[in-house]
């Protein structure tokens, strides 16, 4: 019974002969990533690869799981790192950074930080486990807990991943939520950026790892090096992502 | 007893196939679950609200929905008018609106720039990130599912009672009320446990149109999802709280429905 189920599920999944050349890789990476990966996977030699993207914690959630993409690009270190202790990815490659940016609709009268402690605003952000989330944390507390409680007072919601707080913001649902720059880049005119004053702005570096058990290390490893220098790098600076820390 | 022919081997099998297919997701929830774990998961941030606030809003949804649903199922199943197939096909449209989609639709109609946005705006009623516009959601996906079975089990009636009804002086509303329901108490409650079902495991609709936040808008199915992404062994174990309160809702309404014999009509 449960063979004849799981040769069904075979049937279905991505059972191939190893390293077949047809089968594209595949790339779980964080949201942020999604409009940049997909110009940069168009192009990419060994065949477009196949994309998941979602919050970097519930990819990596789905890789302790079991799941086994090639590749996995996250909108922080942290998260490779960990599943690199984990034994589940190689080491991981920084390969690139965003800034947190403060993101309204293109006509709205928001103008700075302090006005989001105005009450009546509603502010979205990422939930707390999602490196956007986590980020934005960073920001506020470093404004002091009066004024962080205030601003987090006028969170309506919060999203498990980044396109979450885009959507809202361009349906004109929420007022102001905080985003990575490259978003507000992607959302071409719709929203502004409100750039962070320097000493409030966290560190937001990305990293890459090849996912270990996958049957093709090599194009996967090749995909990870071209985001850091070649074309994959220039997609991510005409999308609005900054280079990797020296 | 004879021998067990071709076709009964593969009906049974095909059964045994599919019960073992829609079961083993659920048993590996509670494989997965100590009871140590699924009690302290309770005590997560957030868990409790989650699971209340499901239960508070998918009760206000079914009561807006059988308000108005009973109803509008009863017209649908006895009278005939020009396009009511039209109608008939409207009102259940949402049944294969996937839940993206729904909370979208949503948010174009009345969310704040919709198409009613500025009239809600005006009445001053806010859906987006409040509790009232997960109510909204969940009546959106769930109504239809009470709006076929209710439909289905108000035609099964047999007019002859409707007629006896009638002739004995009985009003509309007083035959609405003491007969019709009555006699299709079965499949509206049957209705009733589907769209309950459904309200419970909202998700997509929900998220997109009300947002994600503790206590106002984060029902269990999104509480579940953030907590996959930091505690698995938390998320399985509200699921299993959620299975069990959807199984045993089930389950109940199966006991209600099957007790509930036309004999109820003898009064």
């Amino acid at each position: 019974m449960l063979a004849a189920l799981a040769l069904v599920a075979a049937g279905c999944g991505r059972q191939g002969p190893a390293g077949s050349a047809e089968e594209p890789l595949t790339v779980s990476a964080a949201a942020s990533l999604a409009e940049a990966f997909g110009r940069y996977g168009e192009g990419f030699k060994g065949g477009s690869p196949r994309f998941s993207f979602a919050g970097s914690d519930e990819l990596a959630a789905q890789i302790r799981q079991g799941a086994r993409p090639d590749v996995y690009a996250a909108a922080n270190t942290k998260l490779p790192g960990a599943l690199h202790r984990e034994g589940l990815v190689e080491r991981p490659v920084t390969f690139t950074t965003n800034a947190l940016v403060l993101a309204v609709p293109a006509d709205s009268e928001i103008d700075a930080l302090s006005d989001l402690e105005r009450p009546g605003v509603d502010l979205v952000v990422g939930s707390p486990s999602v490196p956007v989330g986590s980020y934005t944390r960073e920001v506020l507390s470093r404004l002091g807990a009066q004024r962080a409680g205030r601003i987090l007072a006028r969170v309506r919601s919060q999203e498990p991943d980044v396109k979450g707080v885009v959507a809202k913001l361009v349906a004109g649902a929420a007022d102001a939520g905080f985003v990575y720059r490259s978003d507000v880049v992607a959302a071409g005119g719709r929203l502004r950026a409100l750039v962070l004053p320097e000493r409030l702005r966290p560190q937001a570096a990305y990293a890459a790892a090849v996912v270990r058990g996958g049957d093709r290390p090599e194009l996967a490893r090749r995909f990870v090096a071209g985001l850091r220098s070649g074309r994959g790098a220039r997609i991510l600076r005409a999308a609005g992502f900054g280079p990797p820390p020296q | 007893m004879r021998a067990l022919r071709p076709f009964d081997a593969l009906v049974t099998l095909a059964l045994a196939l599919a019960l073992c297919f829609l079961t083993l997701p659920v048993v590996a929830i509670f494989a997965g679950t100590r009871p140590g774990e699924l009690v302290a998961s309770l005590g997560e941030p957030g868990v409790l609200d989650a699971l209340s606030l499901s239960l508070k809003a998918t009760l206000a949804a079914l009561v807006v929905i059988v308000v108005v649903g009973a109803p509008a199922a009863y017209v649908l199943a006895t009278r005939s008018f020009r396009g009511r197939s039209a109608v008939i096909t409207l009102v259940e449209l949402p049944l294969v609106l996937p839940p993206a989609v729904a909370g979208i639709a949503l948010l174009a109609a009345l969310g704040p720039q919709g198409l009613l946005g500025g009239w809600l705006e005006d009445a001053g009623v806010r859906l987006v990130f409040e509790t009232a516009g997960v109510i909204v959601a969940l009546v959106f996906v769930a109504a239809p599912f009470f709006l076929s079975q209710a439909q289905a089990a108000f035609s099964a009636v047999d007019h002859t009672w409707l007629e006896a009804s009638r002739t004995l002086g009985a009003s509309e509303a007083r035959t609405f009320l003491s007969v019709m329901v009555p006699s299709a108490l079965p499949g509206l409650l049957s209705g009733l446990a589907l769209a309950w079902g459904r309200a419970l495991g909202e998700f997509g609709a929900t998220l997109i149109f009300a947002g994600s936040l503790s206590g106002v808008t984060q029902t269990t199915p999104l509480a579940i999802y953030e907590l996959f992404a930091t505690d698995l062994t938390a998320a399985l174990a509200l699921s299993a709280v959620l299975v069990a309160i959807s199984g045993a809702l089930l389950l109940s309404v199966k006991l209600v429905g099957g007790r509930v014999a036309p004999g109820l009509l003898a009064r």
